[in-house]
């Protein structure tokens, strides 16, 4: 098992998420987040005075999915969320090791 | 409904009094002076109805400039930990200063009294009736005016919470501008428009204009928000920390209203649906979006981007602005000084507040301090007596007449505006500071004032 969290502009989220479930990807975590990489801040004016925002409004998914879903989910998101500019955010991908389903104590891959 | 139908049922003695109608009718009976003094009746009735409605029309809108105007204003420009803290602090002048004009504001605003303030004879409204004070208001029952009145009397300390925002305890926040509303704003109210004040224009020592209260209302509360910040020091963490407004929405909604109230504010201020009364609407709306546009170019040059907050900033030191002048200036002199209080009070705020580097929070000084100010002085430069001639027909009124005079009169009721609001506010300060404490700990600042003064918070989205 693997999850893959992806950190997004917020205005890609319906896109990625109509992807994933194209893909055949169901069930996803949704946190609105604030946080910046290489893209840092932008200027804001008030009354003259000028505010750094530094931290941007993002959202970030998280998956959890069988290990032969990786590539699909990767590309599912690249597809919906790439603008080629600086700001589109990253993927992150690592290994799980146990999942187990609050309603009746499955356990594992079936779990998912 | 009466009034009307007795007016309607002298007609027909009306028509006779004409010497036409009396050679087509001689057979009619002969007018009574009891007829006559019936009609005279009628017509004073329907002027008092006409002038009463618009006065209560007119309170009304300068209510709702506090609330819900200044305090969607105020409440979007802070932080959203204070929102509930600061629209609570206009709020509870709308309480308290009710409270206090009742048993004493009016009297010490509006007795007869000496030159600097009124008379203990109104003491708890005794004496004010449904009858016009013909010192006044000659056409409007009394109880109109010491309404209308009231509202101006809120609004004021309310405008000098914007300085201190966010940092000062409620409760002295309300002792502190209860105080003030009775020994800065009472006496002033008093010497500019009381009888017999020393600032009165009409038969005041030094005659000074101020239709709408200029100098009583914008350069008191103005002049006494810069004492107050500056005495209670800046918030924790400025100016290094951003603190950018968290609303615009809010503030723009708030100075919309505070712009539909200022009609009731300034027109009002004619007291009566008279001609004067539209003069001072259209320089009102006139000077506001001239000032609008004034800020927001000095904005654009000076920061490459026309903000919305400049925008309705400049709006609302437009309105400020013109308050003193509306009821004696012409249109275009109007758009003038909002054009001029825009780019003055833009500058105010860009500049002069940064190099001198206290936090007027949400610019109370730079926008109603310096518009006040200004307008007062332009005032005296633009009142003609073709709007309205206060010192008698044809007498000239301000420098555009020919009576540079005046200037001077404008100068010594800014320098008394400022000096009883330096000197009233900063012992108001000193004695509340020493009894409660006038600012809340740290970790009530850091807090926010919603949930360390209230125990709310403005906005639950989980809930």
């Amino acid at each position: 098992m693997l999850k893959i969290e992806a950190v997004l502009q917020p205005s890609k989220l319906d896109a990625v998420k109509d992807a994933l479930l194209e893909a055949g990807i169901e069930g996803m975590t949704i946190l609105e987040a604030r946080g910046h990489g290489r893209q840092k801040g932008h200027t804001e004016f008030y009354r003259g005075r000028e505010y750094t925002v530094d931290l941007l409004p993002k959202v970030k998914i998280e998956l959890v999915l069988l290990d032969d879903l990786k590539e699909k989910a990767i590309q599912a998101i690249i597809g919906a969320a790439r603008t080629g500019r600086i700001g589109d955010g990253k993927i992150f991908v690592s290994r799980i090791d146990e999942a187990i389903r609050i309603r009746n104590d499955e356990r594992g891959e079936t779990a998912l | 409904m009466s009034n009307h139908a007795r007016l309607l049922s002298l007609l027909p003695a009306m028509v006779i009094f004409s010497p036409a109608a009396l050679a087509q009718t001689p057979a009619s009976a002969p007018v009574t002076q009891a007829q006559i003094s019936a009609l005279q009746q009628a017509v004073v009735n329907a002027q008092s109805a006409g002038d009463n409605a618009w006065m209560l029309v007119s309170a009304a809108l300068v209510l709702l400039m506090t609330g819900p105007g200044l305090a969607l204003f105020y409440g979007g420009l802070v932080r959203k930990k204070n929102i509930l803290g600061t629209m609570m602090q206009s709020f509870a002048m709308m309480g308290l200063v009710t409270i206090i004009w009742a048993i004493c504001g009016y009297s010490l605003a509006f007795g007869h009294g000496n030159a600097f303030v009124g008379g203990f004879e109104h003491l708890f409204l005794r004496g004010v009736t449904l009858t016009p004070n013909t010192d006044y208001a000659a056409t409007i029952p009394e109880q109109t005016y010491m309404v209308y009145q009231l509202m101006f009397a809120i609004i004021t300390p309310a405008l000098i919470t914007g300085a201190f925002a966010e940092r000062m305890k409620f409760s002295a926040m309300a002792v502190f501008l209860s105080l003030w509303s009775v020994f800065v704003y009472c006496p002033m109210a008093h010497m500019v428009w009381g009888v017999g004040g020393l600032l009165n224009s009409t038969g005041g020592h030094i005659p000074s204009l101020d239709f709408a209260g200029g100098t009583v209302v914008h350069v008191t509360s103005g002049v006494s928000a810069l004492v107050t910040c500056i005495f209670l020091g800046k918030r924790i963490g400025y100016p290094q920390t951003n603190m950018p407004p968290h609303s615009m929405v809010l503030s723009f909604i708030g100075a919309c209203l505070l712009w539909v109230g200022w009609f009731g504010f300034n027109a009002g201020s004619a007291l009566g649906a008279s001609p004067l009364a539209t003069s001072a609407f259209i320089n009102t709306h006139f000077a506001a979006a001239a000032a609008a546009l004034g800020w927001t170019i000095a904005e654009w040059i000076h920061n490459g981007k026309p903000t919305a907050l400049g925008a309705i900033s400049g709006a609302v030191a437009g309105l400020v602005a013109i308050t003193p002048a509306s009821g004696f200036v012409q249109p275009f002199p109007a758009l003038l000084i909002g054009l001029i209080a825009g780019a003055f009070c833009s500058f105010m705020v860009f500049e002069v507040k940064s190099r001198l580097r206290y936090d007027d929070s949400l610019d109370a000084f730079g926008v109603h301090g310096a518009g006040g100010t200004l307008g007062a002085l332009l005032t005296g430069l633009f009142a003609t007596s073709a709007i309205n001639s206060i010192y008698g027909k044809g007498v000239p009124t301000g420098a555009i007449d020919g009576h540079w005079g005046q200037e001077l009169n404008q100068l010594a009721g800014v320098g008394i505006a400022w000096s009883i609001s330096i000197v009233g506010t900063l012992v108001l300060l000193f004695v509340v500071d020493r009894v409660i404490g006038l600012r809340v700990s740290p970790e009530q600042e850091a807090e926010g004032l919603d949930l360390s003064q209230h125990g709310e918070e403005g906005y639950d989205l989980n809930s």
